[in-house]
């Protein structure tokens, strides 16, 4: 196996909660509290979760946009978190960022030629008549022309500015991409075409995504790995097809049930979580998915449950990893039994829908 | 563009015809009248006989309704005639002219120190906020900007002129100048100067305080914005984000500002100029309402308002040169 291109080990985030006259810190809010994944070269990998579960604050971590407070990022073999001034420069060439929101994401008094170019400038990519080449082409291949460069981001509509947004990511060549949840703030009619078009662009130029959302279609689609994230940390991860196929943890299970079906015959069974998401300040003992797991047991409360993993499909559930040592390690079956656990608090949440 | 400023124009002469008629039925409306306030009440042998009360009156157009003497004024206004001082005997035009230069001294060079030291003040603050040196600065800017200033300034009156007395410290308590108008032009320079410290301290403080608070505060807000997020993984350097991509983002709110702030530089302060007696438009207007000098107060209100409606319009055209978002059209 190759060196991943991008390595996260026991990535941690806290924000400090301060209060009082003097500022002192009584808590941390823990956005992301023990992350760990990798990518490797032209791969994808989505995250998914619901709000407020520390995606957004993990692909910022990453990009050192926020600062990590523990764990860490390699990238292309190098310590991300150890590095500063020129290095870091350096990596931030390679790795880029798409916003979810086009409208705040580009400085509204910048034209696109300086939007644009201020990323070459600052890594010396190019000379003056080069750098405009080098525009022209990021630009065209997000579907604009060269016109797009003397006008204002606020000439454009939200599809064309996340466009604009991802010709300023790739204009100065990076390797790695975080996408940000790029299409939520987006109309259902373009999300499809800017989709393709990130899809597009990874194939032509070799890019590797770390695609985070919560739409959990597109990101099977795109995907080639998805990990599942809840409450700050990863609680599965496996390729797509075998997630979507034979999901394991019971967090993930409620997930998917509540993607509406496009098929009009099939209904789904719902499975109603109750409860609210803990804060990430005051977590849960033992396994954090526990206060609202409908299968949770006494050890589940006590225990921080470690990854079981089969076949490069990694889950971190007590039940889960029993069922799947009686199934002998057979996940299709091991996923049945998860669902048919399940089962019964689907039934009673919406009987209507059996 | 032609059109928008001839609708401004002529929205701005019915907003002064507004003000003025306010401003004269208030004034006219006042106990008292400049007869009686002037003579009657500092010295009751000088106060006249009730026959030449009604003839002044006459004289100074008193005997009739106030809205014909608005009218009457009015009138001498189109005709580029703004009266002539009561109490003054002399045309309000030479009066404003006298005072203009003092006052714009005072307000001009508190202006320029208060933007001088404001911006990068916010700057500094936004740069550093949360950190123990940003949290104590802006804490002596909070206390700063809730003293008041006449409080500040009978402080420094006693420090420098009262404790300091006969050190190289000491201020002039009050006035402009003490020198005779035929001393040297370079010893009048330095004495005025020497008289402007104090009135020039207590304009700034309270100005410096409020613009650097915000300052910071627009700075905050646009830091927070994703194009910051965006500039920073584009790989911009702190300095760089901060003035290229935050600070131009605050320049609206700040010309607004800087807008407002006009027509002060001529008005003055009423209350810095009267504590330290200074021959300003600040005083003169005090000194006219107390006097109930009729086309002194009028003629100054005008300058005033006329000032604040050209702050605004100015304020409205570089919005377009600094928001490409903002057109006239």
């Amino acid at each position: 196996m190759t060196q991943p291109l991008v390595d996260v080990v026991g990535l941690e985030t806290h924000f400090p909660v301060r209060k009082g006259l003097l500022r002192r810190e009584v808590g941390a809010v823990r956005a992301v509290d023990g992350v760990s994944f990798s990518v490797e070269r032209g791969r994808t990998l989505g995250l998914v979760g619901e709000s407020g579960c520390g995606k957004t604050t993990v692909g910022r971590s990453i990009l050192r946009l926020v600062e990590p407070t523990g764990g860490s990022v390699r990238f292309d073999g190098r310590d991300v978190l150890a590095t500063g001034g020129a290095d870091l420069r350096g990596l931030r060439r390679r790795m880029q960022i798409v916003f979810q929101d086009p409208y705040g994401s580009l400085n509204p008094r910048m034209k696109v030629r300086s939007i644009l170019e201020e990323g070459l400038i600052i890594h010396r990519l190019g000379g003056a008549d080069d750098r405009l080449e080098r525009m022209t082409r990021a630009l065209a291949r997000t579907g604009l022309t060269a016109a797009a460069l003397d006008r204002y981001p606020h000439e454009f509509s939200g599809g064309q500015r996340q466009r604009i947004a991802i010709a300023r990511a790739i204009v100065i060549e990076p390797d790695f991409l975080v996408l940000d949840e790029p299409i939520s703030a987006l109309d259902v009619s373009i999300q499809a075409q800017v989709v393709n078009l990130l899809v597009e662009l990874r194939e032509q130029l070799g890019l590797t995504y770390l695609f985070i959302s919560h739409d959990l279609s597109v990101v099977e689609y795109v995907s080639d790995d998805v990990a599942v994230m809840y409450l700050g940390r990863i609680v599965e991860r496996a390729p797509a097809a075998r997630l979507y196929a034979e999901p394991l943890h019971p967090y993930t299970l409620a997930l998917f049930s509540a993607v509406p079906s496009v098929e009009p015959g099939r209904r789904r069974r719902r499975i109603v979580l109750t409860g609210d998401v803990p804060s990430p300040a005051r977590p849960p003992s033992g396994c954090r998915f526990h206060p609202r797991c409908p299968l949770a047991e006494q050890v589940c409360r006590q225990v921080e449950p470690p990854a079981t993993v089969i076949d490069g499909h990694a889950v971190h559930c007590h039940v889960a990893a029993r069922e799947l040592q009686q199934a002998g390690g057979d996940a299709a079956v091991a996923a049945a039994r998860m669902a048919a656990l399940m089962a019964p608090t689907a039934a009673s949440a919406s009987p209507a829908a059996v | 563009m032609a059109t928008y400023l001839l609708r401004r124009l002529l929205l701005g002469l019915l907003t002064l015809v507004a003000i003025t008629f306010i401003v004269y039925g208030l004034a006219r409306n006042m106990p008292g009248t400049p007869l009686t306030v002037q003579m009657g009440e500092s010295d009751p042998s000088r106060k006249l006989n009730p026959e030449d009360q009604e003839r002044m009156k006459r004289i100074y157009g008193l005997d009739r309704p106030w809205h014909e003497g608005y009218l009457r004024w009015l009138g001498n206004v189109v005709r580029g005639d703004l009266g002539r001082s009561f109490s003054r005997k002399q045309p309000v035009t030479t009066l404003i002219g006298e005072r203009i230069g003092p006052t714009f001294l005072l307000s001009g060079t508190a202006l320029l120190l208060t933007w001088l030291l404001g911006v990068p003040l916010g700057l500094y603050a936004s740069a550093r906020s949360g950190l123990a040196d940003e949290r104590a600065t802006s804490l002596l800017l909070y206390i700063l900007y809730s003293f008041p200033t006449f409080v500040a300034a009978l402080f420094l009156q006693i420090i420098f002129a009262v404790w300091l007395r006969g050190t190289s410290w000491e201020l002039p308590l009050f006035g402009m100048s003490d020198l005779p108008a035929d001393a040297g032009w370079a010893a009048r320079s330095v004495d005025i100067a020497r008289h402007a410290i104090l009135p020039v301290t207590c304009q700034t403080y309270v100005s410096l305080a409020y613009d650097s608070r915000f300052i910071k505060a627009n700075m905050e807000e646009a830091v927070r914005q994703d194009y910051i997020r965006t500039a920073r993984a584009k790989g911009a350097g702190p300095g760089r984000v901060l003035f290229h991509h935050a600070f131009r983002n605050t320049l609206i709110p700040l010309v607004t500002l800087l807008g407002l702030s006009l027509p002060g530089l001529i008005g003055g302060s009423v209350i810095i100029e009267q504590i330290f007696t200074w021959p300003g438009m600040g005083r003169l207007f005090f000194e006219s309402i107390r006097e109930r000098d009729y086309p002194t107060i009028m003629g100054l209100t005008l300058m005033f308002s006329v000032l604040t409606l050209i702050g605004q319009l100015l304020a409205d055209l570089l919005y377009c040169l600094v928001d490409p978002r903002v057109s006239v059209e």
